[in-house]
């Protein structure tokens, strides 16, 4: 099947309008939970690490360091990835699941369409291309979480915890954080049309799929995450 | 013409076709009648590629299907129409979305060009004005004509229409059945219908194939098909109340 995935579509006209309408789908329609859970999660990371570093030995930079450390490195591209799984994996098993079971697919088979290729690889373009954008306004507003927290809850000063963000920034880490993310949309978009696709039978197996979809593609970030993680840091 | 050529398969033990050899032939409609679980739908999804026989060939005006590469062999799918049993529209489109759909993927028409190939293609199953229309808000009669749309908006040569009727009342069985029947001969298609309708058969069968067990049990016409003695085809057509009352 991904060998078929990748090859050239029949037409580039139609692809295009496919790749424009999973943009939408995947991407901009991803865009509201991916903010609220950021945001809210960077506030809430403000306020543990306060309050676990709450000693006068340690640096009051530490708490915006660790907040833009633990954003970058695993909070946007690890957890922000698990969530796309369940949101966007759970809906490309199951269209895809349903165009299966209702010999949609097959349809176009007859007509000579390659169908894996037809279905999977806008999507699969679209995730690799708009994953990387989601997670780092993930970055970006987890941290701006952080600072709210910082200032509504007089955790430490402005000040300290714009430094503490600014304070030993390594680039690597978002390049690494943006190499993660790449490879985590490839597994989401593949697994979940993998399991859509080969669905046989009805309604209740395109629930079942839907499901395998999210639970395979967060165990495999999860491996993908510790290997990436021993390969690239 | 499409030559079915001793064709075998089977799903693990068991024996779906059983070497199965028929010709269908072009300008009529040819029909493959059975029992539900006979190969039928096997059958049909054999020749047009969407099941693999373990043996045997199909041959399209002398070209073998079987021996095609995956390249030749999408080249020849867009020479077939086929209408599925469910209809098979795509839920996201349109109906003038989903009539266009090959037009988009195979052609290099400008839009006002497509847009009249579909317009023809409604007219054409009396579905004219309806464009703009989901498959959602469609009764099974219209979902079927869509499909028939669809399926003839690149001219093929071959239609294959898996259990046209299921789903529908009589009437409009009739309006499908006759639907098919004029667009064979309009358009000099080979067409094959797998049905189990009696009335389909004897409306539409210029050519009739029974399929019992996985194999070809009698062939011939709508007009041999009631005065044979073949005893399992008069078991099949003779099994309702009303066409036993009516043999009598």
């Amino acid at each position: 099947m991904m060998i078929q995935v990748f090859r050239k579509p029949v037409k580039w006209s139609v692809f295009w309008g496919q790749l424009m309408n999973e943009f939408q789908k995947i991407g901009v329609e991803s865009l509201g939970i991916v903010a609220i859970i950021s945001t809210f999660m960077g506030a809430v990371l403000t306020m543990q690490v306060a309050f676990n570093i709450d000693s006068p030995l340690i640096s009051p930079l530490i708490i915006g360091f660790t907040v833009r450390q633990s954003v970058i490195l695993e909070f946007a591209p690890t957890v922000i990835s698990l969530i796309l799984a369940g949101k966007v994996g759970s809906r490309i098993a199951s269209e895809i699941g349903t165009m299966r079971v209702t010999e949609q697919i097959d349809a176009l088979q007859t007509m000579g369409v390659n169908s894996a290729n037809f279905l999977v690889l806008p999507k699969l373009v679209a995730a690799v291309f708009f994953n990387p954008v989601l997670i780092v306004m993930s970055m970006f507003l987890g941290m701006t979480g952080g600072l709210i927290a910082c200032l509504l809850m007089n955790l430490t000063s402005f000040t300290a915890y714009v430094d503490g963000l600014q304070a030993w920034y390594d680039p690597w880490t978002v390049s690494y954080s943006l190499i993660k993310t790449v490879i985590f949309a490839f597994i989401i978009v593949t697994v979940s049309g993998f399991n859509g696709y080969i669905i046989k039978g009805g309604a209740l197996e395109v629930g079942n799929a839907s499901t395998k979809a999210v639970v395979q593609s967060s165990i495999l970030i999860i491996l993908f995450n510790l290997l990436l993680t021993k390969i690239l840091l | 013409m499409i030559e079915a050529r001793n064709l075998s398969m089977t799903f693990g033990e068991n024996l779906v076709l059983d070497d199965v050899s028929f010709v269908f032939e072009v300008g009529k409609t040819n029909l493959i009648i059975g029992q539900s679980g006979s190969g039928k739908t096997v059958l049909m999804k054999s020749l047009v590629g969407l099941l693999e026989p373990d043996e045997g060939e199909v041959i399209y005006d002398g070209r073998n299907f079987c021996m095609m590469g995956i390249y030749e062999r999408r080249k020849l799918q867009q020479e077939i129409g086929m209408l599925f049993q469910g209809g098979a529209l795509f839920d996201s489109l349109s109906v003038e979305q989903n009539v266009m759909f090959p037009l988009n993927m195979f052609t290099k028409m400008s839009l006002a060009e497509k847009t009249e190939r579909v317009n023809f293609c409604l007219e054409r199953v009396n579905l004219a004005g309806r464009n703009k229309l989901m498959p959602s808000e469609l009764s099974g009669g219209m979902i079927k004509r869509v499909a028939i749309a669809r399926a003839i908006s690149l001219n093929p040569k071959y239609l294959f229409c898996d259990e046209p009727n299921s789903g529908l009342d009589p009437i409009t069985s009739g309006v499908i059945d006759e639907l098919i029947k004029e667009i064979t001969e309009e358009f000099n298609i080979t067409t094959v219908v797998n049905t189990h309708d009696m009335n389909s058969v004897l409306m539409t069968g210029e050519k009739i194939a029974f399929i019992h067990q996985g194999k070809i049990w009698w062939s011939g016409t709508r007009h041999e098909i009631l005065h044979t003695d073949n005893e399992v085809l008069n078991d099949f057509i003779f099994a309702t109340e009303l066409t036993r009352r009516l043999k009598r």
